[in-house]
């Protein structure tokens, strides 16, 4: 049932006539595969190309990104980083995948085997079905749904879910108390996350990825893209969504519930070779499916930047973007310190929760005011510009203003 | 058509009466949390995908962890308390009533006769539910916003301790 | 008698409702008397998307809609129930419901 109605590889490759060969490349490699089976297996074989091609694609990009990010990082620190392993140590990758496949896997004696075994295995799945909604390309989306963006951050809950399962089943307390501290903080770093993007589905007027990008094309002036980053609250939104996601991949600088270098790995102590990977697969995975939904949402999907780029096929856009947005990610690790528990919980409650709430207004003064026209064009530009910086110093200000003794209350 | 039904029905009961069986506080809850994204599936099959994604973000998201906090913060052993020496014949009263109550409820389940529409039910799109949620339910939608900061504040008050009195409770 | 998608689409729910049923009378533990009766609530909203999808009016997303709202409502109700429970707990250092009964005359 649900098949038949979100899938028909045929009719999509029908709909993509208009395009370049390249564009239309992927489809068409899939419909030739699919087409040497028998009709009633051809949603089923299209289906399964699809998860191949998801799982292989982004498992060589974690694979690719492990070693950039030691790279990047190496060079940062002023230190080479992995240069034995093959040529300038691109083989470190499967060096490593070896040594984490070979390691003996050491389960506690005391530990609740069922859920310590399945807790990566859950996140691992469940931080892959987010990419199931991602718009890849033009004609790249794996399940076009109504409620996409719903889906997304339905199947993300569920990895608060895994980290508990790994914090209770390792019977340790201290992977206990650290896997309570990180749903505390996965918690209250999802409340930003989903205000951030009301405002977009507000005035996209849709929850459907592919309503949301195509709600940004087009060209403002002739050459500037109207992608929701270049409005006030659009950028405010991106900023604030950017800072959320961090958190939720437990990216440094908010990193906490590992820590590798000051507490012992949190949730993750007990656990060690293939499960520990899944668990590091799984956050990267959860990193590039948060940096693809923010591609979707602020900087307009697979759409080109300027308009004689167009020839450009859409997946090599949306593959570029990622890689930006990733190497920022790297960037932040190498840059920032990372910060104590209750700066980070004061952020998200008394800094970015208010923030995207009074974002929600400004973007709906901006989506009242899209008569306005000529000099009023301006005028609606400079409020709008206001309405981000004002709460953006005055909280600011709140924030920084708390340099007293902590005190200690549940330590 | 009826064998996914099935199979959910099957996911959905299964994990929800042996969760209310067991004593192991967390794994009851993860239990239900099973059972619950179960049901998430039986709306998907139903069609009512909207209702299915906010299922699965309120309750295996949100709610299970409220429980999961609740269990670890109330819990001296990993068991369930020891059941007081009148409970066997509470639990037998239990079962029978809720025995009775099913009978019942599938009697008149089964002599019924229920119509089925004939024609298969559209999907709803997300649009128009928004739409009727801001045309005709406005009022239901305020209170409902009304409601769960009520309730939120109220459940900030009821577990918040006073940090400056006595001190918090150990 | 014929067995309609509509008549198992109810005795799923009210087995589902008799789950929680059992588990809310005879279960003594304050956090697993609130679970079942969440499962009640839940089997509550299967009905209502039962009939909401073999009722005679499907494209009127009104089933849909009410479901959302019991969401909602059981979503408050865990929220103030559990914090309920975590009073308790300070109080009387047990979550037996049966210990707590400092109103009964």
């Amino acid at each position: 049932m649900i098949g038949a109605t979100s899938f028909s590889p045929l009719l999509l490759a029908a709909g993509a006539g208009a395009d370049s060969f390249l564009e239309r490349l992927p489809l068409v490699i899939r419909d030739t595969v699919a087409g040497v089976f028998p009709a009633p297996l051809q949603w089923l074989v299209g289906s399964t190309l699809s998860i191949v091609a998801i799982v292989a694609i982004f498992g060589g990009i974690f694979a690719g990104l492990t070693l950039v990010e030691r790279k990047m990082l190496g060079r940062i620190q002023n230190r080479p980083g992995p240069n034995r392993t093959g040529p300038m140590g691109l083989l470190q990758p499967i060096a490593d995948g070896i040594k984490a496949l070979t390691k003996e896997d050491i389960v506690p004696r005391s530990a609740d085997h069922l859920l310590h075994y399945l807790a990566p295995v859950a996140l691992l799945a469940f931080s892959i079905l987010t990419f199931a909604v991602i718009p890849f390309g033009r004609n790249l989306v794996p399940l076009e749904l109504d409620a996409a963006v719903l889906y997304f951050f339905a199947a993300g809950a569920a990895s608060e879910l895994a980290i508990f399962m790994a914090g209770w089943a390792s019977r340790n307390k201290f992977s206990l108390l650290a896997a309570m501290r990180a749903l505390a903080q996965l918690i209250s770093y999802e409340l930003p996350l989903l205000l951030s993007f009301v405002p977009i589905i507000m005035l996209a007027g849709t929850l459907s990825m592919t309503g949301i990008i195509d709600a940004q094309a087009g060209w403002q002036l002739g050459f500037i893209p109207r992608w929701y980053i270049f409005t006030p609250w659009g950028f405010a939104a991106f900023v604030i969504f950017l800072i959320a996601a961090l958190a939720e991949s437990n990216r440094s600088p908010f990193d906490l519930p590992e820590a590798e270098s000051e507490l012992i790995a949190g949730h993750l102590t007990e656990y060690s070779g293939f499960k520990y990977a899944l668990f590091f697969m799984a956050e990267y995975f959860g990193m590039i499916a948060l940096s693809g939904m923010a591609i979707t949402l602020f900087l307009g999907g697979w759409r080109a930047p300027l308009p004689f780029l167009e020839f450009i096929p859409s997946y090599a856009w949306f593959g570029a973007k990622l890689l930006v947005l990733l190497l920022f990610f790297i960037w932040i690790r190498g840059t920032f310190p990372r910060l104590r528990i209750d700066q980070l919980t004061r952020l998200a409650w008394k800094f970015l929760v208010p923030l995207a709430l009074v974002n929600l207004g400004t973007a709906a003064f901006w989506s009242l005011t899209s008569g306005w026209s000529g000099a009023l064009q301006l005028v609606r530009w400079a409020l709008t510009i206001a309405m981000v910086i004002g709460p953006f110093v005055l909280l600011g200000r709140g924030l920084s203003g708390t340099h007293r003794p902590r005190t200690y209350r549940y330590a | 058509m009826t064998i996914p039904f099935l199979i959910i029905a099957f996911v959905t009961l299964v994990p929800a009466a042996v969760a209310m069986a067991l004593r192991n506080l967390i794994h009851s809850s993860l239990l239900l949390i099973a059972s619950w994204a179960g049901i998430a599936a039986f709306y998907f099959w139903a069609g009512a995908e909207f209702v299915a994604f906010a299922q699965v973000l309120v309750y295996v998201g949100a709610v299970s962890m409220i429980v999961l906090f609740a269990v670890l913060l109330t819990r001296h052993t990993r068991i369930d308390a020891g059941l007081a020496p009148d409970s066997i014949g509470r639990a037998l009263a239990g079962l029978l009533a809720g025995g009775a109550v099913f009978g019942v409820l599938l009697g008149a389940v089964l002599s019924t006769p229920l119509r089925v529409g004939a024609k298969a039910a559209a999907q709803v799109p997300v649009k128009r539910l928004g739409l009727e949620l801001m045309n005709h339910h406005t009022i239901a939608l305020l209170a409902i916003g009304i409601l769960l900061t009520v309730s939120l504040l109220g459940a900030v008050v009821l577990a918040a301790t006073d940090s400056k009195g006595k001190g918090a409770t150990p | 008698m014929i067995l309609t998608p509509l008549h198992l689409c109810l005795i799923l729910s009210s087995a589902l409702f008799c789950i929680g049923l059992i588990g809310a009378l005879t279960r003594s533990n304050a956090i697993l008397v609130l679970l079942g009766i969440e499962l009640m609530l839940n089997a509550a909203n299967i009905n209502f998307i039962a009939f909401w999808r073999y009722g005679p009016n499907p494209e009127a997303g009104t089933g849909v809609l009410f479901v959302v709202f019991a969401i909602g409502v059981a979503a408050a109700e865990a929220a103030v129930g559990l914090a309920l429970v975590i009073a308790i707990y300070r109080h009387q250092r047990s979550i037996r419901l049966q210990d707590a009964r400092l109103l009964k005359g």
